[in-house]
């Protein structure tokens, strides 16, 4: 079982707002998870190399070729401010 | 000398110079309308997947083949995660335990001729952020920032050194041969000023004589080996100071203001050192062909560690002349165009020294002019079979600038060949005879009124005279010896 510290640390690397309740559930659902790894460290595991891709595929490359970008209004037609033809964001210095 | 020796390791960051973005096709650009070069990959919008750029592969084989690295048979991607506005994933993709390129070494030679090695921890690929700009109160009572996504996504290699600089001095030496060698490998534009190479120091310090590694701060960023050099050498002083007074170097990220010498410390983040690094599933490992790596091994250019070792063990240069000649790759193909004509020490020596010179005045470079090396080969031949001058080689070396034709041609318009010297023993005979005083000094042993005579050869004969020839006759006809 993770501590409630561990659960407040993930949640503000995460940006999460946790209520006290939810922090509760968080950290028994993230132990849920981890008891997994558990079962897995349970195992003999020597010899195995660790796993990072399911797909037998290796070097999927693309050519240096240019592709036509996204007209810049289309570009920024999601941005919640739009200053200066850029992305406004909180200020950050 | 002081009785604590600085440690110093760095990172630096590279932009390649490829035509797209690491795993989008958008056009890479510099100085373009904002926010023109996006997609929905680079803006990272849900649902799209990266594709490897196949370029900036070959590039980072190409530095960590230079830098002597091990190329690993199979590397993969990390995804870095924190939070930032100029990071549209909220991860940065990048390597991390299993980088394309490994353990390597670069050597540099620093100005006496003494090597520096400096062990290279790692070469990897990732992206660059995008750009991020504080408006401050441009627009009336706002406080905010905006983004251009034009450099999101730019393919990088980081080059990490071990911690083995031990002086402000040998880090930016390093850092300058460093950065030759990545343009003669034509992988980056290599510019400081337009960040498209960034280096940030490790620094720490310890007493001498000791091996344990002190607490070592982070100088950020700087946009010029000068800069970077002065923040070096005050941020080892700023430790000193706090070590001397019993204190003690907290971790952190520094940064100096050039204006002020000041260093100050941006810690701000305090858990942005939790990136949280996990293969990114999005991206299948990358295991090049050895025969590739075989053949961008052959195919490397030669580097200018070995052209400088040529062309001191070979050619005859020093140690200086071999490191300015070596700036560029078009200056050394200039240089080794002229030395494969005509005496290398001698072409090396007009070259950097009066070509380069009388062109700074035009601003243009040696490669750029109308000069040929051939025909600094020439007119180096011209001067060792005494045809001209030193000084008349002077001037007609700015006529070839001037015209584009070959000195010969110079030579004969201004009518500078050298005088013979029995034409030349009348005019000096004359000036003798006019001025008894000087005359009269050199009898008495002072030596320095020899360039008076000089001076006045010169004068007289329009630069056509050879000064060592002027000496002689001098000496002959006062001194008689």
């Amino acid at each position: 079982m993770i501590d409630e510290n561990t659960v407040r640390h993930v949640a503000r690397l995460a940006r999460l707002r946790l209520e006290p309740e939810e922090e509760k559930v968080m950290q028994e659902e993230l132990s849920g998870i981890l008891e997994h790894i558990d079962a897995i460290r349970s195992m003999d595991l020597d010899g195995v190399p660790p796993t990072t891709h399911v797909l037998a595929l290796e070097n999927v490359l693309r050519a240096d070729v240019p592709r036509a970008s996204l007209p810049r209004e289309e570009a920024l037609r999601e941005a919640d401010d739009v200053v200066d033809d850029s992305f406004g964001v909180p200020r950050m210095d | 000398m002081s009785e604590f020796e600085p440690v110093i390791g760095v990172e630096i960051h590279v932009q390649l110079s490829t035509n797209t973005k690491m795993f989008c096709g958008c056009e890479l650009s510099f100085g373009d309308p904002p926010n023109t070069h996006t997609c929905p990959v680079c803006l990272a919008h849900p649902g799209v997947l990266p594709v490897v750029n196949e370029e900036a592969v070959r590039r980072a084989l190409m530095i960590g083949l230079a830098l002597g690295c091990e190329i690993a048979p199979r590397s993969i991607f990390h995804r870095k995660n924190y939070f930032y506005p100029d990071l549209p994933k909220a991860y940065q993709v990048s390597q991390f335990d299993i980088p394309i390129c490994g353990r390597g070494e670069f050597v540099a030679i620093r100005e006496d001729g003494s090597e520096l090695r400096v062990g290279i921890t790692r070469a990897h690929l990732e992206e660059d952020a995008a750009k991020l700009t504080h408006l401050g109160g441009r627009r009336a009572g706002a406080e905010e920032s905006v983004v251009d996504f034009n450099r999101g996504g730019t393919p990088l290699v980081e080059i990490v050194t071990e911690p083995d600089l031990r002086s402000a001095s040998d880090a930016v030496t390093f850092l300058r041969q460093l950065r030759q060698t990545l343009l003669f490998l034509g992988v980056s534009d290599c510019s400081m000023e337009e960040g498209s190479m960034r280096a940030d120091a490790n620094v720490s310090i310890r007493p001498v004589g000791t091996h344990e590694f002190g607490t070592k701060t982070e100088l950020k960023n700087m946009n010029s080996f000068r800069f970077l050099e002065r923040g070096m050498d005050a941020e080892i002083a700023r430790q000193e100071e706090i070590l001397r007074d019993g204190g003690r170097v907290s971790q952190e990220t520094v940064h100096y203001e050039p204006e002020t010498g000041h260093i100050t410390s941006l810690r701000s983040k305090e858990e942005s050192h939790d990136y949280r690094y996990f293969p990114e599933p999005d991206l299948v490992p990358v295991a090049p062909d050895p025969a590739w790596v075989d053949q961008l091994r052959d195919d490397l250019p030669e580097l200018p560690l070995s052209l400088r070792r040529r062309m001191v063990d070979d050619m005859g240069l020093s140690a200086e002349d071999a490191l300015v000649l070596t700036e560029s790759p078009e200056l050394v193909a200039y240089f080794m165009e002229a030395a494969a004509l005509a005496d290398p020490k001698a072409c090396a020596n007009w070259i950097r020294g009066e070509l380069r010179a009388q062109l700074r005045e035009a601003g243009t470079e040696p490669w750029e002019s109308k000069v040929t090396p051939a025909h600094v080969a020439a007119l180096v031949d011209l001067l060792a079979i005494g045809t001209v001058s030193v000084p008349a080689a002077k001037e007609v070396l700015a006529g070839m600038i001037e015209t584009g034709d070959e000195p010969a041609a110079v030579v004969e318009a201004k009518g500078l060949a050298q005088m013979d010297e029995s034409d030349l023993a009348g005019v000096i005979a004359a000036i003798v005879e006019a001025n008894p005083d000087q005359a009269q000094q050199l009898r008495d042993g002072k030596d320095k009124v020899m360039g008076f005579f000089v001076g006045q050869a010169m004068k007289q004969t329009g630069g056509r005279a050879d000064p060592q020839a002027v000496q002689k006759l001098v000496r002959e006809l006062v001194l008689g010896s």
